[in-house]
């Protein structure tokens, strides 16, 4: 793999998590249990969105065929998509919701913290941007957790499920592939092995505040980095692309 | 969003209290006639509470509500830009209804209250939240036409009697001109694109047009708690004066965008400068009210389903503050 080639990848992979995490979070607004957390879902939805365009901008200039942001977003095909399986997987209850947030955004926040020292400019700056507001869903999502572990028997039984089942989509956000490699060699990429063991720490140390169990790694799922994703993608991205679908080369 | 409509609809209009004398009630009405603002800790009349009450949570709940048709889009909004002005303009609504919720909280009801009222049926919503929005257009026209109509109405309401409502429509003001402007941005695009995008807008005009009308409420001959609250400064202005205001406003907006309004005997009358409307099909009107509009009972349904699905996250988050508060006091 070329150096430039691995550059667009990683880009537009940042864009993809970023926009498919935010486009999971709008599916559920108006349906949320308070008021207040609409509006922490929404507002966190909305930063999700606005770093998939920043990727997908800068992802669009790297390739230089004059791709721009919604042509990533609205026309590309499921395979094209290289975000992890976690951030896809179907909402569930609140408590999914937070447990997947609270499992990405730790991560997130640690290769943000790496991204701002590589040697692209563009993705320091936009990472410099974007840790700043995953610090703050990292806290929000961990208070809920926090409250939903050590609140009700039904609360903390509903959430170590969540937890349990989530689990097996963590592995693949530390497990590098060749873009992360030549991005980590050439551009002074994050070190996945690194930002896992900061992860496993942080991520017990919310659990044990939670008073809930963390699962032990077992077999992990695999994929979504390669394009291969989980069956539930298809109908999210074919939602998502149909008015662009229908209406080639319309402006909106 | 808001509609005047609201506070003409469902109880008769309150009784004075018995203890209230007379003395009480001009000295509150002088305070009004100076334009003073009344606040929370002000003595005032047990009916203009409970009128500002059932406006201010109406009005709130409207808020809550109007999020549904919106967010109908937010998954198949056809850019990310539009994505992201649709996710930021629904977050607004939802910040409107906390605002007014707590602003509606200082006249002495409390917010469970009236999430209880609005989920058994008992408070109401502004009934054009009661119509689909079919297609992305839509979404351009609830901002050009439903913003637009609610602004007609919330203007006058900062200059309203009551402090804390009128405060806090200064700043939902601000935010509904603009989301306005992001709706009518959404039909110029669409009139400016292909012959199916200019369908699409037209269609939505045609659907969206007559309900906006109804917004502003029953015509002034038909309604019933103008008067009173025409005296207590909580309205400046009737029903039909701000709907022939937006008519005026907005017929002209329509022809820069090259499509036409769905009003056979719509006119210019040259003498008055006023546009003359057809008229308006009340008995729709009041069937949506009753409860037969299109959307009215999934509209519940769903607010309900929120509600009960979100019970155990708020007994947890209950639960635990109460743990921490033992383990704090130990």
């Amino acid at each position: 793999m070329t150096y430039d080639a691995a550059l667009l990848a990683y880009v537009s992979r940042l864009g993809d998590n970023a926009l498919i995490l935010g486009q999971r979070m709008v599916e559920v607004v108006a349906a949320y249990p308070e008021l207040e957390e609409e509006l922490a879902n929404a507002n966190f939805a909305l930063d999700y969105i606005g770093q998939a365009r920043m990727f997908y901008t800068y992802a669009g200039e790297l390739e230089g065929k004059g791709r721009s942001e919604d042509d990533f977003a609205f026309l590309r095909d499921e395979n094209e998509f290289c975000n992890c399986l976690l951030i896809e997987q179907p909402n569930g209850h609140f408590g999914d919701s937070v447990t997947k947030l609270v499992f990405f955004d730790a991560f997130y926040l640690s290769l943000l913290g790496a991204l701002k020292g590589c040697k692209d400019a563009r993705i320091a700056e936009i990472a410099a941007r974007a840790e700043k507001e995953i610090r703050y869903h990292l806290r929000h999502n961990t208070q809920w957790i926090v409250r939903l572990g050590d609140g009700t028997a039904e609360s903390h039984a509903r959430v170590q499920g969540s937890v349990d089942s989530l689990w097996k989509y963590t592995g693949e956000l530390f497990a590098p592939d060749v873009v992360d490699r030549t991005f980590a060699d050439e551009y002074g990429g994050p070190d996945l092995e690194a930002i896992h063991d900061q992860w496993k720490t942080d991520v017990k140390t919310i659990l044990d505040e939670a008073t809930l169990t963390m699962p032990e790694d077992g077999w992990m799922a695999m994929g979504g980095k390669a394009g291969r994703h989980t069956e539930h993608f298809g109908y999210m991205i074919a939602e998502m692309q149909y008015l662009q679908r229908r209406h080639p080369g319309a402006s909106w | 969003m808001y509609t005047q409509g609201l506070d003409q609809q469902g109880r008769p209009a309150a009784k004075p209290d018995a203890l209230e004398t007379a003395e009480q009630l001009a000295a509150f009405q002088q305070r009004v006639d100076a334009e003073e603002k009344i606040e929370a800790k002000d003595w005032m009349p047990e009916a203009y509470r409970r009128t500002l009450i059932r406006q201010m949570s109406q009005h709130a709940h409207s808020e809550i509500i109007g999020m549904q048709p919106e967010g109908n889009w937010l998954t198949r909004a056809p850019s990310l830009k539009r994505k992201a002005i649709l996710l930021a303009k629904i977050q607004d609504e939802a910040g409107h209804g906390l605002y007014l919720y707590s602003a509606a909280e200082t006249l002495g009801v409390s917010r469970d209250q009236m999430v209880a009222d609005l989920l058994s049926g008992k408070a109401k919503y502004s009934s054009i939240f009661n119509y689909p929005t079919l297609t992305w257009a839509d979404i351009g026209a609830i901002g050009w036409l439903v913003d637009g109509a609610a602004i007609m109405n919330q203007i006058p309401l900062c200059r309203c009697s009551y402090g804390p409502y009128a405060r806090a429509m200064v700043r939902i003001c601000k935010e509904e001109s603009f989301h306005q402007r992001q709706g009518y941005d959404i039909l110029v695009e669409l009139c400016n694109g292909t012959k199916e995008q200019k369908a699409m807008a037209q269609d939505a005009l045609d659907r969206w047009w007559w309900p906006s009308l109804m917004m502003f409420g029953p015509s002034d001959i038909n309604s019933k708690h103008s008067a009173q609250s025409m005296a207590w400064k909580i309205k400046r202005f009737s029903n039909d004066e701000l709907r022939q205001k937006f008519i005026d406003v907005t017929v002209p907006q329509a022809e820069f965008l090259g499509l036409r309004v769905p009003d056979d005997d719509l006119e210019h009358d040259a003498e008055t400068g006023h546009y003359r409307h057809g008229e308006i099909d009340w008995q729709e009107f009041i069937d949506v009210l009753a409860g037969n509009g299109p959307c009215n009972q999934q509209r519940m349904a769903k607010r309900r389903k929120a509600h009960d699905d979100g019970a155990w996250v708020r007994d947890a988050a209950s639960a635990y503050a109460a743990k921490q508060a033992a383990r704090h006091a130990a």
